[in-house]
């Protein structure tokens, strides 16, 4: 019980996706204008994590070393690409928000980094849990990311007025203020892991 | 079971089955989501027209035309009531934003005015550009186009010499805006003489005098023609509507 927490909990804070690996910066900086973009990326990421990582274990004996890559790319665009249709046909509200940031997932590293590192060679559930545990980490960071450049930004907070968007940082919305503050998240993520440790 | 080696014949049968499923599993999503895809897209398009155009009881994707002005693609959604040319939604594009594209829809009345807008689509600069959808209906100022007619009111902003306020430090995205919304216009023009109404041209500075008479015109039937001239227009649009029909039968 204590190995499959610990395997949920990694992803989460020890090996943060964003925060820790830098894994998948392309979407981190280009979906978190807002904190529901943020949010939104990082529910359909999970998604996929957790069905692309068990079926990868599944089929791991079965794929040859040499072409494990195309392998695992062809199972996870299949993963995204029945996702985009399901959420495009059954959740149009959705689909408004989150459509243009779906097809992203294809190519985000952290879905076949996590094929490759880790349910390549460990069990379904494993494999499972694995997912769940880096989808929510990738959540967490985008999330809050997203918060932040919106907050600083417009002055809101999902969409809530917190204070006169006229005092707002422009740049923050923009792509250097993503940069920014990316880092200093960075460096407070990092400050709080290491004190722990 | 052990780890299949990297052999060719176990590599391509491998890699083989592989896409062979995903080519299935997808196949077999796509056939169960195609139609309620379909119906989706329709069904925004409709909300969309539904909140900009005027009262309506056709259906106006049905009885949609295509229109080219500039060289974009324009789509007139005609709106009838009961058979009488009511105004239309016009769903329009212009790639001089300051991000390229910039999709919207807006309503007209038989007049000629603005009911509403929606921007569709547009790649602006948050915060900025993207302000579009709030401002230009905002009664503030003149930064309002809703109730204008852009055969009286200059569509273009005040820097340019227009009659509208443009976004404050988004000069390129207000006058895209307001080009999609002048050549929106065009196309409705084109398809409101089809249903045998005259409408005169937009940013017309120099002829306000006619078109303040064109309106009056309208007006005074509306107080004065007691439903008469309504019900003589309506009668001609379905005329020209069914002339119209046969000659696209014809051509088919």
């Amino acid at each position: 019980m204590k190995k499959y927490w610990k395997i949920f909990y990694n992803g989460i804070l020890p090996s943060n996706p964003v925060f820790v690996l830098l894994l998948g910066m392309c979407a981190t900086l280009g979906t978190t204008s807002s904190a529901m973009n943020g949010l939104m990326m990082g529910l359909a990421t999970t998604a996929v994590l957790m069905c692309s990582n068990p079926a990868i274990s599944l089929l791991k004996n079965l794929i040859p070393d040499k072409v494990r890559i195309p392998a695992y790319i062809v199972i996870i665009a299949s993963f995204v690409t029945i996702l985009q249709l399901a959420v495009s046909a059954w959740m149009p509200g959705l689909n408004a928000t989150l459509g243009i940031f779906i097809p992203l997932i294809v190519v985000n590293c952290i879905i076949l980094g996590r094929a490759e590192a880790f349910a390549g060679k460990n069990g379904v559930f494993a494999s499972f849990l694995d997912g769940l545990g880096c989808g929510l980490g990738f959540l967490f960071a985008l999330t809050l990311l997203g918060a932040v450049r919106e907050f600083f930004g417009t002055g809101r907070l999902f969409g809530l007025a917190i204070y006169p968007e006229d005092y707002g940082m422009l740049l923050f919305v923009l792509a250097p203020g993503a940069f920014i503050a990316l880092g200093y998240l960075i460096a407070l993520i990092s400050a709080i892991t290491r004190k722990k440790s | 079971m052990k780890k299949l080696a990297s052999t060719l014949p176990n590599m391509i049968l491998s890699l083989g089955l592989i896409t062979i499923s995903a080519g299935a599993a997808l196949g077999g999503m796509y056939m169960l989501t195609k139609d309620k895809i379909a119906a989706q897209e329709t069904e925004q398009r409709l909300t969309a027209i539904r909140q900009v155009a005027p009262p309506f009881t056709n259906d106006p994707v049905a009885d949609s035309e295509k229109v080219e002005v500039g060289g974009l693609p324009f789509v007139v959604y005609p709106a009838f009531e009961n058979g009488r040319f009511n105004g239309a939604a016009v769903e329009g594009v212009t790639m001089s934003g300051f991000s390229g594209e910039i999709v919207v829809m807006c309503g007209f009345d038989a007049e000629g005015d603005v009911v509403d807008y929606r921007v569709l689509r547009h790649a602006e600069t948050p915060g900025l550009g993207s302000k579009m959808e709030e401002w230009f209906r905002d009664p503030a100022g003149a930064r309002s186009v809703i109730g204008k007619n852009p055969a009286v009111t200059n569509f273009t902003v005040r820097k340019d010499g227009g009659d509208i306020d443009g976004i404050t430090a988004a000069t390129y995205s207000s006058r895209a805006f307001l080009e999609a919304l002048r050549n929106a216009y065009e196309a409705y023009r084109e398809i409101a003489s089809a249903n045998g109404l005259k409408l005169s041209g937009a940013g017309a500075s120099g002829s306000d005098a006619t078109s303040g008479a064109s309106k009056q015109q309208v007006g005074s039937s509306d107080k004065s023609g007691s439903g008469d001239g309504r019900h003589e227009r309506g009668r001609k649009n379905r005329q020209e509507r069914g002339l119209h029909k046969e000659r696209k039968g014809a051509e088919q």
